[in-house]
């Protein structure tokens, strides 16, 4: 159960980021930023719910809608304010504009909520706890496992079972293709980086009541996803599933037989995979476009 | 009458008066004119801001206005240092030891700082202080809790202000056992870092002398800045323990503490906390009644009552809107046994601004009063201090809504610190010989 719990967290902020280079191609380095903005405007969010005197379950709404608000005010600024001025050139420079994003982004914080912590567990409240096999399982932990289930479950039934979905797809197998085909590949960067930007936002939001709110969120997380993108297969989306849940496994049987290799079963597993099959997981090896 | 050699000599003597004065003037002038550039580093970005950094850098600053507008309480009511106008160069700790080193030797050669007080990383403090005495530079440690710093190595021009972290756990231990707290079983949990592998260390040797039959269940170590402590909560809550002791701090401590209580884990555990008074003016009624925490000092609610201790809660509230937590007054204390040094240095040396030699010689073996207790140069050959330190229990006071210590127990430096001829280790494995207590 523990390392279910751990997996839907994981899950819900890696698929951003799996998306996002799927779609684009970048490395987010700055998707950790955005997990913990997210966290933030939701802490921001419950406390003014909490003010006004609203039933405790619209925390959960709140939360929700601050994940929304990050997404449509950050994506859209950031893909067509800085990142589409790099298309084009080495991923490695993309990946440097997004590594200097993080560094801003982590300012822009302090800038705005300061460095003292926020405290929001009035939704994790709302839960309680069950019973289960003699221990106390948090409810609020099972709410997430149904969210990341949820999150996984629209993203995988859009992107394959509707038109928009496969036109994304197209654009992952192909851009150019897609582009002589008539689609609007700024448009669907646009879009893409946006959804990812919510997923990260998401995972920060529904996270903040777990947690104290306070600067430095950002590194931890980002590190970690992208142990589960690496071993899952950069930009595919069952690998981020089954990445999360890797990842969560290894740890919680690491922290239960031998705490004190924790940190290292995470990356012994991913150097694993990466001996094996140094695609990831979920990804083929692909033949060069020329 | 006056003859005219005397009538001379008086003359003389007028003109030499005169003279003198004038000189004496100038001197003053001169003096007050003079500033002590004073360096300080402590986390203003990262995950110890919020706990150490930031209220660290507000006492800083807060010492700053009052010194230097002489507005401090006796034997701190001089202006500045010595009458030297205080200039603060405030640096952020934070990007690791190679970092520091480098931003260390720029404080001390490009921005020509007179002495840095700094350091809240024990990996930090272990990198910066051979840098100070290769440049023949004078340091002060503020915040930082590794013993190895002057039980490894002999610094000429570092001195640490502040107990080390062997302190916090044998208080804790002590206070255990004189409240007679049943420890038959104990879980631990700790960062997988410098600070909790030591403080882990320093506890259990304490606990192998005073509860020898008692036993371990968990011992976890997750990484510092985890986050996440759901499946640690598991392992705790499938071991009862009749004690959890925990060294973590900041947000670490924050989020085990939430997501612990919100699995109920600690009704049947009591939590012992080595460092957590900077949480509790945030967690409120999220902290368990009956805690039993530390500050690494008679700190903040811990803390006894006095003038100077009056004087400061009330400025730095004043100033900075909160009660004041451990790492502002241990940043106060070092600017106290600066200010000290530095004007005792000059009271020797006919009142210039004194070297780094004339005020680590000044500083060496000083004691020196401060809102925490008294602090005493007292370790490492004079550059180590001792002081004395507080536990108590935590509740949850709804009318004020804040977070009250009671049954504080408060122990003499030399009950709860090593003497001076034995590493802190030795001296916890061997039943603590020498100790004084009351």
């Amino acid at each position: 159960m523990d390392a279910v719990a751990y997996a839907s967290w994981l899950f819900i902020v890696s698929l951003g980021m799996t998306l996002v280079f799927g779609v684009l191609k970048i490395l987010n380095m700055a998707h950790g930023s955005i997990y913990a903005i997210g966290a933030y405007a939701a802490a921001t969010a419950v406390s003014l719910a909490v003010s006004l005197g609203l039933p405790p379950a619209f925390s959960l709404v709140a939360m929700l809608l601050s994940a929304v608000a990050v997404a449509v005010t950050v994506g859209p600024l950031l893909e067509r304010g800085l990142l589409a001025r790099y298309y084009g050139r080495d991923e490695v420079v993309l990946l440097l504009v997004t590594y200097a994003l993080f560094l801003m982004l982590e300012d822009v914080t302090k800038l705005v909520w300061g460095v003292n912590p926020y405290y929001v567990s009035e939704p994790a409240q709302l839960f309680g706890n069950v019973l289960f096999a003699g221990m106390r399982i948090g409810g609020y932990d099972l709410f997430l496992v149904g969210l990341a289930a949820v999150c996984g479950l629209i993203t995988w039934y859009v992107l394959n079972r509707t038109t928009s979905g496969k036109i994304v797809l197209a654009v992952i197998h192909n851009p150019e293709m897609s582009a002589s085909m008539g689609v609007n590949i700024q448009r669907v960067y646009v879009v893409a980086f946006t959804v990812g930007v919510f997923l990260a936002a998401l995972g920060g939001a529904f996270t903040a009541p777990m947690i104290s709110v306070q600067p430095g969120l950002s590194v931890s997380v980002i590190i970690i996803s992208f142990a589960v993108v690496i071993i899952g297969g950069l930009g595919s989306i069952q690998g981020a599933a089954v990445g999360a849940l890797v990842v969560g496994a290894a740890r919680s049987l690491a922290v239960h037989l031998m705490p004190e290799i924790e940190l290292f079963s995470i990356y012994l597993v991913m150097a694993a995979v990466l001996i094996f099959r140094p695609e990831g997981l979920f990804q083929s090896v692909k033949a060069r476009l020329i | 009458m006056f003859s005219s050699k005397s009538k001379g000599n008086t003359r003389y003597r007028l003109l030499s008066m005169l003279a003198a004065a004038g000189v004496l003037t100038l001197a003053g002038a001169a003096q007050a004119e003079e500033t002590f550039k004073l360096g300080v580093v402590t986390f203003l970005s990262g995950p110890a801001a919020e706990s150490f950094g930031v209220p660290a850098a507000n006492a800083a600053k807060l010492m700053v206005e009052q010194f230097n507008k002489a507005t401090a309480p006796a034997p701190y009511n001089k202006p500045g240092f010595g009458g030297m106008k205080i200039e603060m160069v405030l640096v952020d700790e934070n990007g690791g030891g190679a970092k520091q080193v480098q931003e260390l030797r720029n404080l001390y050669q490009r921005e020509n700082v007179d002495a840095v007080i700094g350091y809240v990383g024990s990996g930090d403090c272990l990198a910066v202080a051979p840098v100070a005495d290769e440049l023949k530079k004078f340091l002060v440690l503020f915040d930082c809790g590794s013993p190895r710093i002057f039980e490894d190595a002999s610094p000429k021009y570092v001195f640490r202000t502040a107990s080390h972290a062997a302190m916090d756990n044998v208080s804790l231990v002590r206070y255990l056992k004189a409240h007679n707290v049943k420890v038959n079983t104990m879980n631990l949990i700790n960062q997988d870092y410098a600070w909790g592998l030591d403080s882990r260390a320093d506890f259990l040797a304490g606990m192998a002398n005073a509860y020898p039959q008692a036993k371990m269940g968990a011992d976890l170590l997750p990484k510092f800045g985890a986050g996440q402590y759901g499946t640690e909560v598991s392992v705790l809550g499938g071991k009862q323990a009749d004690i959890t002791y925990s060294s973590l701090w900041g947000g670490d401590l924050q989020g085990f503490l939430l997501q612990g209580a919100a699995r109920g884990l600690f009704k049947d555990t009591t939590l012992v906390l080595s460092a957590a008074d900077h949480v509790l003016p945030g967690l409120l009624d999220k902290m368990p009644d009956g805690s039993i925490i530390g500050a690494r000092g008679a700190y903040g609610i811990l803390s006894a009552k006095s003038p100077i201790n009056d004087w400061f809660q009330a400025s730095y509230q004043s100033m900075h809107k909160a009660l004041p937590v451990q790492a502002g007054y241990r940043m106060t204390q070092a600017f106290m046994g600066v200010k000290m040094a530095v004007e005792s240095a000059m009271a020797k040396n006919g009142g210039k601004k004194p070297t780094p030699e004339q005020i680590a010689e000044a500083m060496r073996n000083s004691t020196f009063d401060t809102p925490g207790g008294q602090i005493r140069m007292a370790l490492g050959d004079g550059h180590q201090a001792i002081q004395g330190t507080a536990i108590g229990k935590t509740k949850y006071d709804a009318a004020s809504k804040r977070v009250l210590a009671v049954d504080v127990q408060t122990f003499g430096a030399e009950c709860v610190n090593p003497p001076a001829n034995m590493k802190s280790m030795d001296w916890i494995k061997a039943g603590f010989p020498g100790a004084k207590c009351n």
